[in-house]
């Protein structure tokens, strides 16, 4: 109610503001020829985004009068407060970090500025080094619309000491079944057998959980848009990652995402993760990781398809509506550069470079040394996955964990909801996923216009 | 015995002034000062309203921008059908109800102890304030990090103290969990607000009270409790407002789930997430018109309660 009031009137308090200082830039900026341009950048708080926050100096040195302010939010706030900027045309931000999922849908909208030609006539960028699946997922109609900063897909993350000393072994494609045998048996007071994401959203529990509906054989819609969520496929999937966290996960699902999962692992809270592959460089990471060279990294595991890791990555985009569109290009090609990758390896060190964008970084000698544990798998997994068919049957859109249809966000939060209360034993998934097809069906609906 | 004090000291009725043009001049003067004010509030709270309620009969979907257009009630029988509205309403009645309700209470308890004479007593005032003072989001990452967190949390150390297993508190009681860091963070208001009260109260009266032989429990009762009332009224009043429009714990805690989805979360997840302006603006019309019924019935009844023989 008054939040509602408090909302809007801010809204139009901001408005008449906004024009004022825009009135007066206006009349500012014919007299002054040197201009100070401050870019709004807003990103996700991954510790990558946070590294380059730390660099951005270098960038402010070498173009002087440009300064970047970061805004850091949380995967799922950010996506809110950027979609609302963009599509409310606010302007509030110079440079976006949008997912994998949101750019092409933004980019067909006509939000984000196209950056085909201006990274093609760059010779030192080099955008042909960028992963090709990658720089697909980032088009829509043969125009390139944002940079991956950096990308990832999953992996089964395992603590090898836990393993040794339980006399477990891991093999290099395990089978969910496997996984959840080896996890009941390492689920001791001291650790966790395994470490889910749990908290709702679809950013957050469904990006992991999606990718074993798929590979249980289930999916989101079927090709014609009918909604499969109470299918029984889904259902058992779902099934299998309740009934596992129940049996061998860690305590307090609900509260855990990437952040949190990525914390109880480097203080030996949890045996095994399976989570984004970008994980690995933190993991790695001796001064911050505690089981830094103790890991080892596996496909993500399989049930009834050959590989089921997903495939995202966080990009780099200028919305139509900034004022600094110039300076915003030249900090996100800055930002995704080769320079750039060379300046974090020789200040933050080598593991903490960005990976999964482009293909030179797997052969930066350096990095092959540093990154030696989980650089391969990367770039393996991220090669073998297929967007266009991620699971047993064909779908209506290319994309693993995620549906490109703009009521995705909201139906995959809703759904979430949902089986969080099946995670929390307030009601059984078959209860959770029937209320969740028709949430599913009323999205499937409005494709089929 | 009040009522005899109040007549007698009550003060003598206005003659009633002959209205003259000088003083037709100061009342157009006074309303003329007046009106800035009233105009900006006008603008800033009852434009927007109205906008609200223009939006709400919108088909406006932010991801959707080519397919708006006016939809009559369409928005509303998404509201009073659809599978939402009801348990958030349940939710908001629990969460803030509970919250007040228990904030209130510790807060009279504590208002109570620091209404005495002690040594450090205003230290322990401002100790006892600060959970006000802290920001709300900050405040719920403290919760969830560094209190409720199931491995190194606060709270689950001390249970592990007394052998009670470290309890998952968002995964399994989302709704305490709310409860619990509201009223953490409401209690020093309630607090503020009563020891103001009693204060308030005349010494003589409680000494008169107890030469006349009543003991602590009944003077509470019958002297420092009906005083009390007004302070509580407004404390309610006040709490309730406030306690509505939380937001912080439920989106950096539980994000909804297991009944802690109040409306202002509601609200936030269908403008923020379902991007729908449109269904969150007609949301946002229904709990300001259900908001304003259940509180002006519930405070008539709540307050029944306490006023005696109906006089305020």
């Amino acid at each position: 109610m008054l939040v509602r009031k408090r909302f809007l009137a801010m809204g139009a308090g901001l408005a008449i503001t906004g024009l004022a200082l825009s009135g007066c830039a206006g009349a500012g900026s014919t007299s002054s020829a040197a201009k100070s341009v401050t870019l709004t950048l807003a990103t996700v708080n991954n510790p990558q985004m946070k590294d380059m926050e730390q660099l951005k100096g270098s960038f402010e040195k070498d173009n002087p009068g440009v300064k970047v302010n970061f805004v850091q939010m949380e995967e799922g706030d950010l996506r809110a407060a950027v979609t609302a900027d963009v599509a409310s045309g606010a302007g509030q931000y110079d440079v976006v970090t949008v997912g994998a999922y949101e750019v092409p849908q933004w980019g067909a909208q006509g939000w984000l500025t196209d950056l085909t030609d201006n990274l093609k006539a760059d010779k030192s960028y080099d955008v042909g080094d960028i992963l090709q699946p990658v720089r697909d997922a980032l088009s829509s109609g043969g125009k390139q619309y944002a940079v991956p900063f950096y990308g990832e897909s999953s992996i089964l993350m395992y603590n090898k000491e836990m393993f040794a000393k339980a006399g477990l072994t891991m093999s290099d494609h395990p089978t969910w079944q496997e996984v959840a045998a080896a996890a009941k048996v390492l689920n001791t007071p001291e650790h966790a057998g395994i470490c889910l994401r749990g908290k709702p959203g679809w950013g957050d529990l469904f990006a992991p959980l999606t990718t074993v509906v798929q590979t249980f054989g289930g999916a989101w819609y079927d090709e014609n848009w009918k909604a499969q969520v109470n299918a029984p496929p889904f259902v058992e999937g779902v099934q299998f990652y309740v009934d596992l966290l129940k049996a061998a996960g860690e305590k307090d699902p609900v509260s855990n995402s990437f952040t949190e999962c990525l914390n109880q692992l480097q203080s030996g809270k949890v045996a095994m993760w399976y989570d984004a592959s970008v994980a690995a460089s933190i993991l790695e990471d001796p001064k911050t990781s505690a089981v830094a060279g103790k890991m080892g990294y596996v496909h993500a595991p399989v049930y009834k398809t050959k590989e089921s890791g997903w495939l995202w990555s966080w990009n780099l985009a200028v919305p139509k509506t900034s004022k600094n569109a110039d300076a915003a290009v030249k900090f996100v090609k800055w930002a995704t550069s080769k320079d750039y990758q060379q300046l974090v390896g020789k200040t933050l060190g080598w593991t903490r470079v960005p990976p999964g964008a482009r293909t030179s970084t797997y052969s930066i000698p350096e990095y092959k040394t540093a990154a030696a544990a989980f650089a391969p798998i990367t770039l393996d997994v991220m090669n073998s996955v297929n967007p266009k068919q991620p699971g047993l049957n064909p779908q209506p859109w290319v994309g693993i964990q995620y549906v490109t249809i703009p009521e995705f966000q909201d139906v995959g939060n809703q759904v979430a909801q949902l089986v969080a209360d099946a995670i929390a034993g307030r009601t059984t998934v078959k209860e959770a996923l029937d209320k969740g097809q028709v949430i599913a069906q009323a999205a499937g609906d409005k494709q089929k216009k | 015995m009040t009522t005899t004090l109040e007549k007698t000291f009550s003060p003598p009725r206005k003659p009633r002034v002959a209205v003259t043009p000088a003083l037709r001049k100061k009342g157009r003067q006074a309303r003329a000062l007046v009106l800035p004010a009233l105009i900006f509030s006008i603008v800033i709270t009852q434009i927007p309203f109205l906008v609200t309620i223009y939006f709400s009969l919108l088909n406006w979907n932010q991801l959707r921008p080519s397919e708006i257009k006016f939809a009559w009630f369409d928005n509303y029988k998404v509201v009073f059908t659809g599978p939402d509205f009801l348990p958030s309403l349940i939710s908001t009645v629990i969460i803030t109800g509970s919250s007040v309700v228990l904030s209130l209470l510790l807060g009279l308890f504590f208002a109570i102890l620091l209404d005495r004479k002690f040594f450090g007593q205003g230290l322990a005032r401002t100790l006892m304030i600060t959970p006000f003072l802290v920001m709300p989001a900050a405040a719920a990452l403290i919760w969830k990090w560094s209190l409720l967190d199931v491995n190194v949390g606060m709270i689950n150390f001390a249970l592990k103290l007394f052998g009670v297993p470290a309890v998952a508190w968002n995964t399994d009681f989302p709704v305490l969990t709310i409860i619990m860091m509201l009223t953490w963070q409401y209690t020093p208001f309630m607090m503020l607000i009563l020891l103001a009260g009693l204060q308030s109260q005349s010494r003589e009266v409680l000494e008169a009270a107890s030469v006349d032989g009543a003991g602590p429990w009944r003077t509470f009762q019958f002297m420092t409790l009906p005083h009390l009332r007004q302070y509580i009224e407004i404390a309610t009043l006040l709490g309730s407002i406030m306690l509505l429009q939380a937001f912080d714990p439920i989106a950096i805690m539980t994000k909804g789930t297991g009944g802690s989805k109040t409306l202002s979360y509601l609200l936030y997840e269908r403008a923020f997430i379902g991007l729908d302006v449109g269904q969150a603006a007609a949301f946002g019309v229904v709990t300001v018109v259900v908001t304003i019924a259940v509180a002006s019935i519930a405070l008539r009844t709540l307050f029944k309660v306490f006023i005696d023989g109906g006089e305020r």
